[in-house]
């Protein structure tokens, strides 16, 4: 397919670019990365991540690639089943020979490419997977995370959610591990915090089957004051079309999980309802020069706005190329050792993988939904640095096993 | 009071929305018996195709309702083609065979979808004229709904109608009862058909365009679909538009008052309420027993006999290159090898079930993902080595189909198949929801091989030598006498009661074998990925098996493990290469169906048996010369 000649393509204008700086007569050996995501179960999000990370790879290349050899990658569809992600997995490392993996989005999927990792000692970096067990209960050595998991992401939005008066509080959430975790961390961060606060209902849709009309009906049923949902895509669409043909949200706060993100904020449009707490990507109004000059050279490449899964794709894309510089070789033991503490530059400033739990500090942006000519928007948004949000040191001990 | 009577609307107007396109699936089974997998495939193009004249053609305000009735049409021509140019190649073909056909054309339209309307989700407007609420008892009810659930009722009607009050309808009525009378009656059956196919595929793309005020269009809509839809026609009773009615509004009341009572349960109440609807009425609300005998349709008149001396040099040849792969092949070549002998196991304990016992599952994951689990509870929380846990996989696999089959035996033909895919599908939720005992959808990591199997080759051999020595037990147990009581049972249950075979007991004796073989390919799975997830037990896995089994032809026994062979092939090896591997994946398939409609191994044998009976004829011909 013309996508994976592409990185071909790259690699090739890699050896072009560093012949040119190491004189002629020796092309270097590229540097083989493997990458595993749901590109044909979930397009939404892994096309923009996918354009993310092969524009990182191009300026990887194009300056040098690492320590004058140019990176590759080999990337691969995992289906959307864990089976096939640990299928190709493996091929990954006994056929191409890749020297790491890199990707996934769903969690299960991320866990079960993790398990390999620890079992054939190879290091692996997630991109997007959300369950707190990655770096904590089921972490280990060999796996690396970038996005900021469960827990924070609730953690932000606890913080705006304990300032609002209400107190009768419902929620709305998928029914499986991210909503439930979701829900359950929710809950005990704000009732700790809140100890008048009533929790009156929850509702667990089945993902992707939402019964819209009697969800809301039955949340409006309890009357609560404020409302926290987890659930997002095509669930969420449906959940607010109802609710707001019913009323539902008029005179209620709303706290959102991941709703700001244009992945799931673009297809709102109008419908999108103003005053939502929520966490997502500002994209087009994040003006700090790191981010400005992502953006004028994603719009250059691709022409449109990158989306959040842009930005986790080039960031995952930079973190692998800086392992690389800093360990200074392909050998796992020495990448594993480099990981620890690395510091990358990504288009949300500097971040680094935390060496106690091999979590990145990546940070996140909270704020409020607003309609504008039409459009959902995020305004009065600030950025949450990961460093804050993530669990303490005791708590890592405590939770994840020691190597 | 009044919340409950708005929720009572609320569960109507879902109810309506399934009624529509679970008719279109009732009335083209009820004639054609075709199990029409695409059928949700229509219902998304159906809401894609409106979104696009809405946002695209540039008529304006009030253009959804011109838009809805175009879609309908567009989506009727489209199955107009389908049924045209592939359904009627194979009406003659056994009748599971078309249900793989639709599943290629499922494959093909979701990257179609793809190709066509970009990865986002679509949000359409809202319908002109009906976006708000009224309020009814102090509750506000979307105007939109209000419509749906008149519309139900006015498609009934119009139904009721057009099969009661014109000759053609008479002539499909006459078709679901008895097709063959019909047929020689001197009727037109292609026509009939084709006429059948393309309402049942207007009133799917009708369903799919009246979403569009509801809420997102998007990919996995034809999915999400289906499944109910089944269910809904089958508690309904096949080819009974009016049971199906029933059956939509028992399924929109339930979802909507089951939230409101069990709010953690959305994933299987309508599951269990038709497992208990089938156990009690094995023929749905409104069914009556089949005409046709469904066991006898599984064999399509070919008897299963031993094959040729010769064949078994073949097998021989297949063995000895089968033992030298790791000398021949890479580690990676070993671990897709592996992939594919453990599904050629989970195929042929499929097929003794179905094609030997008569007794199609649609839900064959359930012993799959139960062998896993037992497997990799048994390592990880009673802490056995590997070579006592594989024990408790097909154990648990037993287990299972013991309980379900108890239960699946008293039923027959698709009601048998739906029960078997409620059971599948509450063994999933099970998974899926106990999370202190599974792990819920974050599954049991860590499920690695003991030290001595953890190589490629190692496990390879492991493997080879289980999944190829059941295999060999299931082709004796074929042609054992039970295996003939069973074929018994499948081509005539009637005879076999008066020679004194009590076929309710053999079946059950069956499914328990096919789940015990099943549960062992699901221990060695889960030993091979080194994790285990309620995937495994999923509607996917089941597919995936029955989709091996027809590939490869379901009246023979080799069929099956050739068609696991097949199917894995082109899965890992397409997906490697391209983005698009469904579509290709897809019209693979379809172009499979179609040049073999017997799968692939009985039309080679088929050519072998013509070739051998024309050789000796030319060999005595030049000893003559």
């Amino acid at each position: 397919m013309a996508i994976r000649s592409v990185s071909a393509a790259l690699g090739a204008m890699g050896v072009v670019a560093s012949c040119l700086f190491s004189g002629p007569g020796r092309a270097a050996e590229p540097i083989k990365v493997g990458e595993i995501n749901s590109y044909s179960t979930l397009p939404a999000f892994t096309l923009p991540y996918r354009n993310g990370w092969q524009m990182a790879l191009e300026e990887i290349n194009a300056a040098g690639g690492i320590n004058g050899r140019p990176v590759e990658v080999i990337s691969r569809d995992d289906n959307g089943k864990p089976g096939d992600a640990v299928t190709v997995a493996n091929e990954l490392l006994s056929r191409e020979n890749v020297s790491l993996l890199m990707g996934t989005f769903f969690s299960h999927i991320g866990l079960a490419v993790s398990d390999v990792a620890k079992q054939r000692k190879v290091l692996f970096v997630a991109a997007e997977p959300l369950t707190d067990a990655m770096t904590m209960e089921q972490g280990h050595r060999y796996t690396f995370r970038l996005r900021p998991p469960t827990r924070p992401q609730v953690a932000v939005l606890v913080e705006e959610a304990a300032k609002l008066p209400a107190k009768r509080w419902a929620t709305v959430a998928p029914n499986y591990e991210y909503g439930q975790s979701s829900v359950a961390v929710f809950k005990a961060m704000l009732s700790a915090r809140r100890p008048d606060i009533q929790w009156v209902d929850e509702q667990w849709p089945a993902q992707g089957k939402i019964d819209a009309g009697a969800t809301v009906q039955a949340l409006a049923r309890a009357q609560p004051e404020a409302i926290f949902n987890v659930t997002f895509g095509p669930d969420l669409i449906k959940l607010i079309r109802e609710g707001n043909t019913r009323g539902l949200f008029e005179g209620k706060a709303v706290v959102s999980m991941l709703t700001g993100e244009p992945e799931y904020l673009d297809p709102l449009g109008a419908e999108t309802v103003p005053g939502w707490i929520i966490t997502g990507y500002p994209a087009a109004q994040i003006d700090t020069p790191e981010h400005k000059a992502f953006l004028k050279a994603y719009q250059a490449k691709y022409g449109e706005l990158p989306k959040l899964g842009s930005i986790v794709g080039y960031s995952t894309m930079k973190s692998v190329a800086a392992i690389l510089a800093k360990a200074g070789s392909t050998d796992t033991e020495k990448l594993v050792a480099a990981a620890a503490g690395v510091k990358v530059a990504t288009p949300f400033g500097e971040i680094t993988y935390r060496p106690e739990d091999h979590q990145s500090t990546l940070g996140l942006f909270v704020g409020k939904t607003a309609v504008k000519d039409g459009k959902g928007v995020m305004v009065d948004w600030t950025y949450k640095r990961g460093e804050d949000y993530l669990p303490g040191l005791a708590e890592v001990k405590a939770r994840r096993p020691a190597d | 009071m009044e919340f409950l009577f708005s929720q009572f609307l609320t569960g109507l107007a879902s109810a309506s929305s399934l009624f529509l396109v679970a008719s279109g699936l009732s009335i083209i089974f009820g004639v054609s018996r075709i199990v029409n997998f695409a059928h949700g495939s229509l219902y998304m193009l159906g809401a894609y195709i409106a979104y696009s004249l809405v946002e695209h053609s540039g008529l304006g305000g009030g253009n959804f309702w011109i838009a809805l009735p175009v879609a309908a049409l567009g989506v009727a021509l489209l199955g107009l083609l389908l049924e045209v140019t592939l359904l009627r190649k194979i009406y003659h073909a056994p009748e599971l065979l078309q249900l793989l056909a639709t599943f290629g054309v499922v494959l093909v339209v979701q990257d179609a979808v793809l190709m066509i309307w970009g990865p986002e989700d679509l949000l359409g407007p809202r319908a002109p004229g009906l976006a708000g609420a009224v309020r009814l008892f102090h509750q506000a009810i979307p105007q939109y709904d209000l419509f749906l659930i008149s519309l139900g009722p006015v498609v009934l009607a119009l139904l009721w109608l057009l099969f009661h009050r014109t000759h053609w309808g008479t002539l499909v009525r006459a078709a679901t009862h008895d097709r063959d009378m019909v047929a020689a009656l001197g009727v037109n059956q292609a026509s009939l058909f084709t006429g059948v196919f393309t309402l049942g595929a207007l009133l799917a793309g009708l369903g799919g365009a009246l979403q569009l005020p509801r809420g997102a269009v998007s990919h996995a809509m034809d999915l999400q679909i289906i499944v109910e839809v089944f269910v809904v026609v089958v508690i309904g009773g096949l080819g009974n538009v009016f049971g199906a009615f029933l059956a939509a509004i028992i399924i929109g009341e339930l979802n909507a008052f089951g939230i409101l009572v069990f709010p953690q349960m959305t994933l299987v109440l309508t599951f269990l309420a038709m497992a208990v609807i089938l156990v009690v009425r094995p023929w749905g609300l409104r069914g009556k027993p089949q005409s046709l005998a469904h066991g006898a349709a599984v064999a399509g008149g070919r008897v299963l006999r031993r094959l040729p001396p010769a064949a078994g040099k073949a097998f021989l040849l297949v063995a000895v290159l089968l033992l030298a792969l790791p000398w021949l092949g890479s580690g990676y070549a070993l671990n897709v090898a592996t992939e594919m002998a453990i599904y050629a196991l989970f195929a042929a304990s499929l097929h003794l079930l179905s094609g030997i016992g008569g007794m199609v599952s649609f839900g064959h994951a359930a012993y799959f993902g139960l062998g896993s689990y037992g497997a990799a509870l048994a390592a990880k929380s009673l802490g056995l080595p590997m070579e006592l846990a594989l024990l408790a996989g097909p154990l648990t696999g037993a287990l299972g189909a013991l309980v379900y089959g108890w239960f699946c035996v008293r039923l027959s033909g698709v009601y048998l198949s739906m029960l078997t895919l409620a059971f599948a599908q509450i063994t999933y939720a099970v998974a899926f929801q106990w999370s202190s005992l599974t792990g819920g959808d974050n599954g049991i990591l860590g499920v690695w091989p003991s030290h001595w199997a953890s190589g490629p080759v190692a496990f390879y051999y492991l493997t080879l030598v289980v999944c190829g020595g059941s295999i060999l037990i299931l082709r004796h147990i074929v042609f054992s006498p039970f295996g003939y009581t069973l074929r018994a049972c499948r081509d005539s249950e009637i005879r076999a009661d008066a020679i004194g075979i009590d076929a309710r007991h053999h079946r059950w004796l069956a499914f328990i074998l096919c789940g015990f073989f099943a549960g062992l390919a699901g221990g060695l799975f889960a030993f091979f990925k080194g994790s285990v997830f309620p995937d495994s037990a999923s509607i996917g896995t089941s597919v995936d098996g029955l989709v091996m089994v027809l590939l490869g032809g379901i009246q023979t026994l080799t069929g099956p493990v050739v068609g696991a062979v097949i199917y894995t092939a082109l899965r890992i090896f397409v997906s490697t290469y391209t983005d698009y591997w469904r579509a290709v994946i897809g019209v693979v398939i379809i172009l499979l169906v179609v040049a073999f409609p017997q799968g692939i191994v009985a039309w080679t044998a088929d050519r072998f048996q013509a070739w051998r009976a024309i050789r000796p004829a030319v060999k005595t011909k030049e000893k003559a010369a």
